[in-house]
């Protein structure tokens, strides 16, 4: 799980009891495995809490950017509290409240709403990412 | 996450792991539990939420059976209930389910493949007779 200087890590909140939980994942997986796979990586917000040396490093050592899928923002508030530089916050309600034509009704699998919802925040996600290491 | 008090309902709480594909298996098959085959019996716990410190969902799985699914042995889910609630009323860990069913290539995290669809239904399946077993043993 080591990462290189110029790595962004990209941590969200996965939340299970709705879609934009679910979308908040996607979007992670769409920046780190597609948009920018070469400066991204993303790590498990659970294992990050529970304490593991490896995990704290990773979001000491790098910029942060959250995602979370409501206003509650779990992710923002483990990653600060587990001392994590935080250099973005992403929250899809967000998005999905510029985006209401988008119906998202599926949690389970993501529909095709879902996924338009999810790149959209990707995108940005991704904009946000080039500004970071463009200061560094 | 909520239930009446006098309701019998099992958590169930799934790490949901972004790191492997296990990890989305956990997710997978606790969602299969609760929309398709415990709907009535069960609820879920947002995992970053309890971790986070969210009262209601401590207090529950304080109160009421709770069932963890992991997808690693690192078992975040399990050691989390644990740590800030109370002891589950029982653990599973995808790859060691994995393992014994000898299941090798189960693709990506993001999508899953046939295999991981049919790994995810197997274990909501195991889930769901947990769910039985806990219920037949609440006096």
């Amino acid at each position: 799980m080591k990462a290189s200087p110029k790595k962004v890590i990209v941590i969200p909140c996965s939340g299970i009891g709705k879609a934009f939980g679910s979308i908040s994942r996607d979007v992670t997986f769409e920046v780190t495995e597609n948009l920018r796979k070469e400066t991204t990586q993303t790590l498990c917000l659970a294992l990050l809490v529970s304490g593991d040396q490896e995990s704290l490093q990773l979001v000491r050592d790098n910029k942060c950017i959250t995602v979370d899928g409501c206003p509650l923002q779990c992710a923002e508030k483990n990653v600060k509290y587990a001392g994590g530089k935080l250099a973005g916050s992403f929250r899809v309600v967000d998005v999905y409240r510029e985006n209401r034509h988008l119906k998202l009704r599926s949690v389970t699998f993501l529909d095709a709403d879902g996924q338009k919802m999810a790149l959209a925040v990707a995108e940005r996600i991704g904009k946000r990412v080039d500004e970071l290491l463009r200061d560094e | 996450m909520m239930a009446e008090s006098q309701e019998k309902k099992v958590g169930i709480v799934s790490c949901s792991g972004e790191g492997c594909v296990e990890g989305t298996i956990s997710r997978v098959a606790t969602r299969l539990v609760l929309e398709k085959l415990r709907p009535n019996e069960t609820v879920t716990i947002c995992l970053p939420l309890f971790l986070a410190g969210g009262k209601e969902e401590r207090e529950f799985a304080r109160d009421y059976p709770t069932i963890t699914v992991d997808g690693c042995n690192k078992m975040c889910a399990k050691v989390a209930t644990e740590r800030y609630s109370a002891k589950p009323a029982s653990s599973i860990i995808i790859t060691a389910l994995t393992r014994d069913w000898g299941c090798p290539k189960l693709g990506s995290r993001r999508k899953l493949n046939d295999e991981a669809l049919a790994v995810a239904g197997k274990v909501a399946g195991r889930i769901a007779e947990e769910v039985d077993e806990v219920l037949k043993r609440w006096v």
